[in-house]
């Protein structure tokens, strides 16, 4: 049949799932707000330059401020004074005011010009350590830009109806500036399964397909179109037959999410009564949606990185606590597990130099980067524990391998409540404190370190490549990553049995509690609590409501005899196979 | 002797690990903001004006980089010099 002119079929990748059909709304290439361009009266050119010098000045106080509350530490007071001066740097000032005054055009347009200008001149050098300077420039110039822009300027926040985003790319600035409730759905030229966009998408229930690489140019605002983020497939200007058979497959989706949704809600309790925690584990705040709808018990793992990464400054601690408290708050009475800085130098903010390390994921990253530098480290334990003033909190210390190192975590810790005290800001110090276990000298050490924290949390991504010393990354040994190894299983054994003889609890928050088939061993094991990827969490209730604890115990002794990971996977196969084929959920 | 209008210069060496980084060329700006004339820093050919973080930046100086610095007024001299023991204590690093 042949297809009736006008209608475009697009393919992407599928970042979220669901179906919509709606109204497009293309967002500028450089992001959420769209600049308009105008001329201004040559008598009102000065009147333009003083609003822009008025925008330039209120940026400079905001960041004098960040400094004036930031802990008194010479390095990052430092870089906050850069950005300071660059905001009246000539090649920004001097040229948006002379752009102003030459080409008669509004401060916005005249700002766009030349940081795009500086933009292509940074990012065309070779030197990767100046192309990021590009994000220093575009850094302050955003800040200058949201003073211009106001309230007055018409923007996205002001969209009256629903539409379809389409968008270059969308980083957590924009869709933090978006009123998400009147977005149907996202398409992106950029971005993969894991993208923000994604990420965010999930959060919100609502389709995306990014990846599309030129959607931005083969659609144009208010163009009709469908949106299947099931398959990744976007229609443009959709036939009368695509639109009638979309409408379909959108009621028939939504039936299957509201079968999902239903049974999240149940409680994850074993035929012989057993009940497990299965939680969520985020990386921004927007997913906390996300394990609320999948059903989850609690955040089991929240990841606080990535506001350290991609950015010219490390935050502050306002800005953390505000972050953490919109978590803690929105999840409340269930608690909130947050884990310190997990950073590995090089992945660390621009500003932060580090030495080329020849082996990264043995060097100077996560617990040893922050007792190292304890000035980062107490920023962020001050905001968890203000955040913990207003909800269920507990702190998780990340790669612990050695029995001192918890010791000068909880010090640093005490530290940051006694500061607070002193400066009478609320704040409770009355948290469970855990480890994540993850390299095996802590797996040795369980029983020492057990007497210093609450509970443990076995990350397994981590462990199995220290334990199993393969690169999950290289192709030539990532076969022999094997959970279900005998060495693994032991590994864990050992762990949650030191646990319980400590009385303490053990969790279990890496991909390994992710996937339906570990579940019997898991459950054998002991795991109090998993933590998994939000979309996970249905699946892996309802087999844990198909188990029984006696059985998972029985099951665990068959284990402990094999040899190897094929062995133990046969077992598996064996007496739980009928999980493994129901593959409706996963 | 110096005589107004014409060009007085030193030349020296980027010692510090990082280069001329932001941070560095904030240390550079502020000083030659002060300058009676302009103050300019030269990477062969490329020239950069030193009250620029920006056009500092854009000379792209890597630790061992030679550089010249410019004055254009003899009043500038006590900067000059000063610029060239910021750039040799290596910023302080």
């Amino acid at each position: 049949m042949r297809q009736p002119v006008g209608e475009i079929k697009l393919k992407g990748i599928n970042a979220s799932p669901g179906i919509c059909i709606g109204r497009a709304y293309l967002v500028d290439r450089e992001g959420v707000d769209i600049v308009e361009k105008y001329y201004i009266e040559k008598k009102k050119l000065q009147k333009e330059i003083k609003r822009f010098k008025t925008a330039v000045k209120k940026a400079q106080d905001d960041i004098r401020l960040v400094i004036e509350n930031s802990p008194k530490e010479l390095q990052r007071a430092r870089i906050l004074e850069t950005h300071v001066a660059l905001l009246t740097d000539k090649m920004l000032y001097g040229k948006t005011i002379e752009t102003i005054e030459k080409e008669g055009v509004n401060a916005e347009w005249a700002l766009k010009q030349v940081v795009a200008n500086l933009k292509s001149l940074f990012l065309s050098m070779a030197d990767s350590y100046l192309k990021e300077r590009a994000s220093d420039i575009v850094h302050v110039s955003d800040s200058i830009m949201r003073n211009l822009v106001g309230a007055e300027t018409e923007n996205i926040a002001d969209i009256d109806k629903r539409v379809i985003l389409v968008a270059s790319d969308l980083s957590p600035a924009d869709t933090s500036q978006i009123n998400l409730e009147k977005i149907m759905g996202f398409i992106t030229d950029h971005g993969g399964k894991a993208s923000h966009t994604g990420i965010v998408a999930q959060a919100l229930e609502i389709p995306a397909v990014v990846g599309l690489e030129h959607a931005t140019s083969r659609i144009k605002s208010e163009n009709l179109i469908i949106v299947d983020g099931n398959t990744g497939t976007v229609i443009v200007n959709p036939s009368e037959k695509s639109l009638v058979e979309y409408e379909e497959r959108k009621i028939l989706y939504e039936d299957y999410r509201a079968v999902i949704t239903r049974e999240s809600h149940l409680r994850a309790e074993t035929t012989d009564g057993m009940q497990l925690e299965v939680m969520g584990n985020i990386e921004l705040p927007e997913e906390v949606v996300s394990v609320k709808n999948y059903g989850g018990d609690g955040i089991g793992l929240y990841r606080t990185e990535f506001q350290y990464m991609n950015r010219a400054i490390f935050p502050g601690e306002e800005e953390l606590f505000k972050k953490y408290k919109d978590v803690v708050e929105v999840i409340a009475p269930m608690p909130v597990t947050i884990r310190t800085l997990d950073i590995n130098g090089d992945k660390a903010v621009a500003s932060r130099y580090s030495h080329d390390e020849a082996n990264p994921a043995l060097g100077l990253r996560s617990i040893r980067y922050c007792l190292k530098n304890p000035d980062v480290f107490i920023t962020q334990l001050r905001a968890i524990l203000r955040a913990a003033a207003f909800g269920n909190v507990r702190i998780l210390f990340p790669m612990i391998s050695a029995y001192f190192e918890i010791c000068e975590a909880r010090k640093l810790l005490d530290q940051a409540a006694e500061s607070l005290a002193k400066e009478g800001l609320p704040y409770s110090r009355d948290i469970d404190i855990g480890i994540m276990i993850e390299v095996p000298s802590a797996v040795i050490l369980a029983d020492f370190l057990a007497e210093k924290v609450d509970f443990f949390s076995i990350g397994t991504n981590d462990l199995i490549q220290y334990a199993l010393a393969i690169d999950r990354g290289n192709r030539q040994v990532a076969h022999l990553y094997q959970p279900l190894d005998p060495a693994v299983i032991r590994l864990i054994k050992h762990v949650a049995d030191v646990a319980k003889d400590k009385g303490i609890k053990v969790y279990m928050c890496g991909e390994m509690a992710a996937k339906a088939h570990h579940i019997p061993l898991l459950l054998g094991l002991g795991m109090d609590e998993l933590s998994m990827n939000p979309q996970s969490i249905p699946n892996i209730k309802r087999v844990i409501r198909s188990l029984s604890l006696g059985d998972a115990r029985s099951f665990l002794q068959e284990v402990l005899k094999k040899r190897t990971a094929r062995g133990v996977f046969g077992l598996v196969r064996e007496a739980y196979g009928d999980i493994l084929a129901d593959k409706a959920y996963s | 002797m110096v005589t107004k209008g014409q060009e007085l210069s030193r030349t020296t060496t980027i010692k510090n690990e990082l280069g001329l980084h932001a941070r560095s060329a904030a240390g550079i700006a502020e000083i030659a903001a002060n300058g009676a004339a302009n103050i300019w820093l030269m990477k062969g050919d490329h020239k950069a004006d030193a009250s620029s973080i920006v056009d500092i930046l854009t000379l792209a100086c890597e630790k061992g980089t030679k550089i010249r610095i410019v004055i254009e007024d003899p009043a500038d001299t006590d900067i000059l010099n000063a610029l060239v023991d910021l750039v040799d204590s290596g910023f302080g690093e």
